[in-house]
């Protein structure tokens, strides 16, 4: 009896302290962000100055401006190509160069950052110097990269989800006389739905958080938001950056939560779909 | 599902399949291409590769880029650094993530799910922002050090940042989600029936542990430690604003090669090097990924 109960002490004192180190950085920022000093750890009462400041401050307005434009971009193009994807690697089992587009596919998933921002910008110059294409970087490039690394995201999740899809519904449609395009934009689309919302989520919240790859491939006009944050936090603390912090964070929980309830709704509702 | 005929197929598979080969797998070619050249002043600066020679296209392919990476012990360093931090960085992951893998596994169903909700999220908020997050607690003035000062456990600052301690909790705080999920799904799949007849059998927990849970989580713990190692030995954001002058990732090398020096076939070849060392690592994570989409 007490050997089970000090293993219930043990395992919760474990969820404790690691949930403690996962949020307790978060929620400091968000705490000094509502700070009245500009120095951190000494609290001066409570303000709401430095939310003003960052709504007055153009440069990471036009940030947010031009991060909000590429990531609804590339998240719907990742949307497209990684549903493309992750059907052709779930549904078709034989065609030339599977190997290759499967290790494609899911490589981005894996290679470094760096790596995948270097080689773009590369490839842009390359091409430019070629074909005279792209003409400028910026906002075009930076979606591009993010477009293709959101699609591999997109693709896992489309693909474990037909996975798991009841095929005998798209039988019986096609039984009933369905055309193949037909069968897949009104059965199979719908029926994995849950993987498609969450896929676009997912590619829109990696793009407007991707750093290192914008900033290779990206040209003198356009910067991201991740790209204004990083040059005004590396000489050190930002108490604008801090208020920024808290608005993305809320704005994120707020929208990945909404997202889990109504795929948890859609769950109840259709559980053979899942 | 069958019936879509060659057309349909061909728009299926190919559509996906063309945007990859040019936007991926091209890249990768000319990252190749480019650190073989010299670097030249000049838009782009980097010498042509096939250059006409008295009116005869003639290679020009040097392994010079190598040869400095070989040379200068900057590299070296640098690769070796960037591998040990993300090996330690793996196994102290490992050491947090697995306890607490086995709490979510073992929770009351009607929190698993909130748990499991809570480790994810923050793959959700900002990972610029998480690391930034540290700064303000680490620094000499930070809530750390004042917390410690006004418990009189030490009576100066710390140096807590800027350093080899600060990096690596950077990267155990970012990738420690990538180790817990992997784990908690293969301990959730275990057959609860094994550890009941151990029990019966007479076995103690620790027994019941060592002989049965571990091995069989073992799965979730190399893909876990795949998870966490690949990314790590990449990094560039934790280094740059954890680290300090002495801190040697390869990823900030080969920003500062690109950004600061300009040297891009420098910077190609630092990224051959990095791809060839971490191709078997990419290989095996991508074919975990591949055989558990689940993911």
């Amino acid at each position: 009896m007490t050997r089970s109960n000090s293993g219930v002490a043990f395992r919760l004192g474990t969820l404790l302290f690691g949930f403690a180190f996962l949020y307790a950085p978060i929620a400091l920022l968000v705490v000094y962000s509502f700070n009245a000093s500009r120095l951190v750890a000494v609290w001066a009462g409570f303000s709401t100055q430095w939310y003003g400041a960052l709504l007055a401050d153009d440069q990471f307005r036009n940030a947010a401006a031009t991060s909000l434009e590429v990531a609804t971009m590339a998240a719907s193009l990742a949307l497209v190509l990684g549903t493309l994807g992750g059907f052709a690697m779930a549904r078709f089992t034989r065609f030339w160069g599977r190997r290759l587009f499967g290790f494609a596919l899911l490589a981005p998933l894996v290679v470094p950052e760096i790596i995948l921002g270097l080689s773009l910008l590369l490839f842009f110059v390359a091409s430019h110097e070629l074909i005279g294409w792209p003409a400028g970087r910026g906002v075009l490039t930076i979606t591009i990269a993010h477009a293709s690394f959101g699609a591999s995201f997109v693709a896992v999740l489309v693909r474990a989800q037909l996975a798991l899809f009841d095929r005998s519904l798209e039988e019986a449609a096609l039984d009933l006389g369905a055309r193949p395009w037909a069968v897949l934009a009104r059965v199979t689309l719908p029926g994995i739905r849950p993987a498609l919302i969450s896929g676009w989520l997912l590619a829109f919240t990696l793009s407007l958080d991707d750093l290192v790859v914008a900033s290779f491939v990206t040209g003198p006009s356009a910067t991201t938001l991740p790209m204004a944050v990083f040059s005004s936090v590396r000489p050190g603390v930002s108490p604008e950056v801090n208020a920024l912090a808290t608005v993305f964070l809320g704005v994120v929980f707020v929208v990945v939560a909404a997202a889990f309830a109504l795929m948890a709704r859609q769950q109840r509702r259709y559980p053979r779909s899942l | 599902m069958t019936g879509f005929g060659r057309f349909g197929r061909l728009v299926l598979i190919g559509i996906p399949f063309l945007w990859l080969g040019l936007f991926f797998l091209t890249p990768l070619l000319i990252v190749v291409k480019i650190s073989l050249a010299h670097s030249a002043i000049g838009i782009p600066p980097y010498t042509p590769l096939v250059a006409s020679q008295n009116g005869r296209p003639a290679l020009h392919a040097s392994l010079a880029n190598f040869v400095l990476l070989a040379r200068d012990d900057l590299y070296l360093r640098a690769y070796l650094g960037s591998l040990g931090y993300a090996a330690a960085s793996t196994l102290l992951c490992l050491l947090i993530g697995y306890p607490m893998a086995l709490a979510i596994a073992r929770a009351p169903a009607v929190w698993r799910q909130l748990l499991l909700f809570l480790v994810v999220l923050p793959f959700w908020s900002s990972f610029l922002i998480r690391v930034y997050a540290w700064i303000a607690i680490l620094q000499p003035n930070g809530l750390l050090n004042r917390v410690l000062l006004a418990c009189h456990l030490i009576s100066n600052p710390l140096p807590l940042l800027n350093n080899r301690f600060s990096v690596e909790l950077g990267l155990v705080y970012s990738y420690l989600p990538f180790m817990i999920l992997p784990i908690y799904g293969s301990l959730a799949a275990l057959d609860q029936s094994l550890i009941e007849a151990a029990a019966d059998l007479g076995a103690g927990p620790w027994r019941q542990f060592v002989g049965i849970i571990l091995p069989l989580s073992l799965p979730g713990v190399v893909a876990g430690s795949f998870l966490v190692f690949v990314p790590a030995v990449g990094e560039f954001v934790i280094p740059d604003l954890l680290g300090g002058p002495d801190t040697l990732m390869i990823g900030k090398v080969l920003w500062d090669e690109f950004f600061e020096n300009h040297d891009w076939p420098v910077a190609a070849a630092v990224a051959v090097v990095l791809i060839a060392a971490l191709a078997l690592p990419i290989l095996y994570a991508q074919r975990l990924l591949d055989r558990e989409p689940a993911a």
